[in-house]
């Protein structure tokens, strides 16, 4: 630290909510050398304010579950462009999936990441480690090497790991050292061929569709599996009703089961892609309605304790080709806020229930130094209106992939500040370098 | 009253009124085809082009014939595909073909949605769906309409029977949708292997048992069964099997009315979905299918043709359009 020079930043006014230490209240936060120095009320000025009244002020964002791309398809995304759609999205965490080329299956590429994400500064970047070599399903990953170089959990995702030998050894070994094991649940047999949901609208539309049952049966498996192997079992992107039920069944049972949703899945169902709208499709699929409600549920009740966006970006070329033969994905980061504070306004959760899941919960799910405004920590902070509306408009995202399926839709809740220790990345219509 | 509308893209789109309209000028021009000289004026000057991604013999001849008797200039293309590259080529391919300024484009291709996706970036050109995946053909369900109409005076309050793939079927899919505007009604039969999750939805009664479909029916409507792909997919387990269960020979059809009829859209696997017996006897309309075909496919072109402006601006595309607009915005001139 540099002698006397305080670099100082009060952050006056804002309802402050920092789920990790149960804080509520309207207070000033002050930031010293890009720490968290203090919050409570503070009549001093400092030397640099920001004015939050009428703001609500959170720890930076974690989200658990987006893929960056880089290595390996950079025109899709990159880390740099990944961290501004996040810091825009209020996201100062950020954790990305192993299926870049080459995979995130060695070392050096963890580090590789790490390096450039810390060289860029924008946004915490925490590489998630490749289950199976090349994320082809047979041999696994060095476990431990990877951890050492700075995978927070390990996951095919892109891919499930779907030979349940495998499975049953990957968690097997992964328990052994107290990782955690994310699941991509898709039972390829099952979904082969298949683009949308399975129902009423792949019907309506012939194209071929993925049943609901092809993630079930999956994650029937794994909670078997992972009682087995008493391993740490955590479900990416849980979509449907019977999913949600089983999550919420092995929980009962006192199984180290996790599970996250994505926006898309508590916001929309299959009917958005009516028109044949390829910026609709994703895996796991939109599902109907009543899947929904389920995902809802299971937010509502704990089941699900983390909101995390399955961020994929892809390029027009890949989208623009017809419903059946455009690549799985949206992206997500920018959206995250806004789409999930309808569930605050729709009384399905309390304000710091709904920043748990996207600060303290992933943080502790994946023992990130990260997603809390404790005294000290790092003063990677969110600060949003959660009433403000604006219009999304694709070409403004700063992601350089535009496959949303919000645009021209009126969002509520903007984000207005995102601050990197203590520095601020992302100003409301601004672009920082 | 006029058709008016600037694509086909399936039945969904159209209204009773529209159907019926394509339907009665239809029926005006099977004429023309039995005439010695088989020749109308209509579309002089006018280009059609007949994009097939997809094998067709019957459906792209069926187009190139209307299109050339009504004068048009007719252009078929038979663009094979690679699976992967499908959506790529169909873009491009697209873009490519509306550039050389045709009036129509009649596509074919095994991508639910082609055609709309295509027009959502051509916007000055008219677009048929001549099939798209499992989605939609609406000139197939155009012309058994027509068939209806002339041989057993229009399908209002009748029941179709329809039998077979009804999962790959776009004509089974166009045929539910008209029925609900036209309100006929739609039995399906098939095994739960060949049937659409949830199409019980789209009100039509659904059969497993081929027999207990029969009595009541109207119309059996026989879909071509395309075999060795899906005996590889578990769909059903043998020819021998499914013909037994699902095929139509001379006895089950005695279970029929005396006035049933039989359709069929082409091309028959005899001896699998249809027994040459019952293909080739009176109670069968699957050539008079054949030749309203072409009536149809008339009908339709005169439709879109006939909202065509005197001269069309340079070709546009979505996505040269958006490139334009782009620089315009950066302040450099074109």
């Amino acid at each position: 630290m540099k002698g006397k020079m305080v670099n100082e930043l009060l952050i006056r006014g804002g309802r402050v909510i920092d789920p990790a230490n149960g804080i509520d209240e309207i207070a000033d936060v002050l930031i010293q050398n890009g720490k968290i120095a203090a919050i409570g009320k503070k009549t001093a000025a400092a030397k640099k304010e920001i004015d939050a009244s009428g703001l609500i002020v959170c720890p930076g964002l974690i989200d658990m579950h987006v893929h960056l791309r880089e290595p390996g398809q950079e025109w899709k995304e990159d880390i740099e462009s990944g961290s501004r759609a996040a810091v825009a999205g209020g996201v100062t965490s950020m954790c990305c999936m192993p299926n870049t080329t080459p995979r995130l299956d060695h070392a050096g590429v963890i580090r590789q990441i790490i390096e450039r994400a810390n060289q860029i500064g924008l946004c915490n970047v925490y590489p998630v480690g490749a289950v199976t070599k090349n994320l082809d399903g047979k041999e696994l990953t060095e476990m431990r090497e990877l951890a050492r170089a700075g995978a927070v959990a390990f996951s095919d995702d892109g891919m499930p790991v779907w030979h349940g030998g495998v499975m049953r050894k990957a968690l097997e070994y992964a328990s052994s050292f107290d990782f955690l094991v994310i699941q991509h649940a898709e039972d390829l047999q099952l979904t082969e061929g298949g683009c949308i949901n399975e129902g009423k609208i792949s019907t309506q539309l012939g194209v071929e569709g993925m049943p609901a049952e092809g993630e079930d049966d999956m994650i029937v498996r794994d909670i078997m599996l992972a009682k087995l192997a008493d391993a740490r079992y955590h479900v990416a992107h849980i979509s449907c009703q019977g999913a949600v039920e089983f999550v919420r069944q092995a929980k009962a049972d006192g199984l180290k089961v996790t599970s996250e949703a994505a926006p898309h899945h508590f916001a929309l169902t299959e009917e958005e892609v009516l028109g044949f709208n390829a910026d609709a499709k994703m895996s796991p699929p939109l599902r109907c309605e009543q899947d929904r409600l389920a995902v809802i549920e299971g937010l509502r009740d704990g089941t699900i304790e983390v909101i995390a966006t399955d961020h994929a970006p892809h390029h027009e070329d890949d989208k623009r080709c017809g419903l059946s033969c455009a690549a799985f994905g949206i992206v997500g980061l920018e959206t995250m806020l806004p789409v999930s504070l309808a569930l605050v306004r729709d009384g399905v959760l309390e304000m710091p229930d709904l920043l748990a899941k996207m600060t303290s919960n992933p943080a502790k799910l994946l023992n990130l130094d990260a997603g809390t405004l404790s005294t000290g920590a790092a003063a990677d902070i969110c600060i949003f209106n959660p009433d403000a509306t604006w219009t999304l408009d694709r070409d403004a995202l700063f992601s350089k992939s535009k496959n949303t399926p919000w645009h021209g839709k009126e969002m509520t809740g903007q984000v207005m500040h995102t601050l990197k220790s203590g520095r601020i990345v992302y100003t409301q219509g601004q672009r920082h370098g | 009253m006029s058709a008016s509308f600037k694509h086909l893209f399936g039945i969904a789109q159209l209204s009773r009124q529209q159907i019926e309209h394509l339907v009665h000028l239809g029926e005006s021009f099977i004429e023309l085809s039995r005439r010695s000289v088989k020749k109308a004026p209509t579309l002089r000057g006018k280009t059609v082009i007949n994009l097939f991604f997809e094998n067709s013999t019957r459906t792209r001849t069926s187009f190139e014939i209307a299109g050339k008797r009504l004068s048009a200039d007719v252009i078929n293309i038979s663009a094979s595909t690679s699976a992967t590259k499908k959506g790529e080529s169909l873009l491009d391919t697209g873009e490519t073909l509306a550039a050389m300024q045709p009036h129509v484009l009649v596509i074919r291709h095994s991508i639910s949605g082609a055609c709309e996706f295509l027009a959502d970036f051509l916007p000055d050109t008219s677009i048929v769906n001549a099939g798209d995946g499992a989605h939609e053909h609406p000139t197939q369900v155009l012309t058994d309409l027509l068939t209806l109409h002339v041989q057993a005076g229009g399908v209002a309050g009748k029941t179709m029977t329809i039998v077979g793939d009804i999962a790959h079927s776009r004509v089974a899919r166009s045929h539910l949708l008209a029925a609900q505007k036209l309100g006929y009604k739609v039995r399906l039969v098939a095994p739960k292997t060949l049937l659409p999750r949830g199409i019980e939805q789209f009100g039509c009664e659904v059969f497993h048992d081929f027999d207990a479909a029969i009595p009541g029916s109207d119309v059996l409507y026989m879909l071509r069964m395309q075999t060795e792909r899906l005996t590889s997919n578990c769909c059903f387990p043998s020819i021998r099997e499914y013909h037994e269960a699902y095929g139509l020979n001379a006895a089950r059809l005695a279970l029929a009315a005396d006035d049933c009829r039989v359709m069929h859209p082409g091309p028959m696997n005899r001896g699998v979905e249809i027994a040459s017996e019952v293909a080739d006897s009176a109670r069968s309309h699957i050539l008079d299918q054949v030749e309203h075909g072409v009536a149809i496919r008339m009908a339709v072109l005169t439709a879109l043709c006939g909202n065509s402006p005197e001269s069309s601006p340079s070709p546009r595309s979505k996505r040269r359009e958006k490139a334009e607009s782009a620089m315009r915005a950066q302040g450099k001139l074109l």
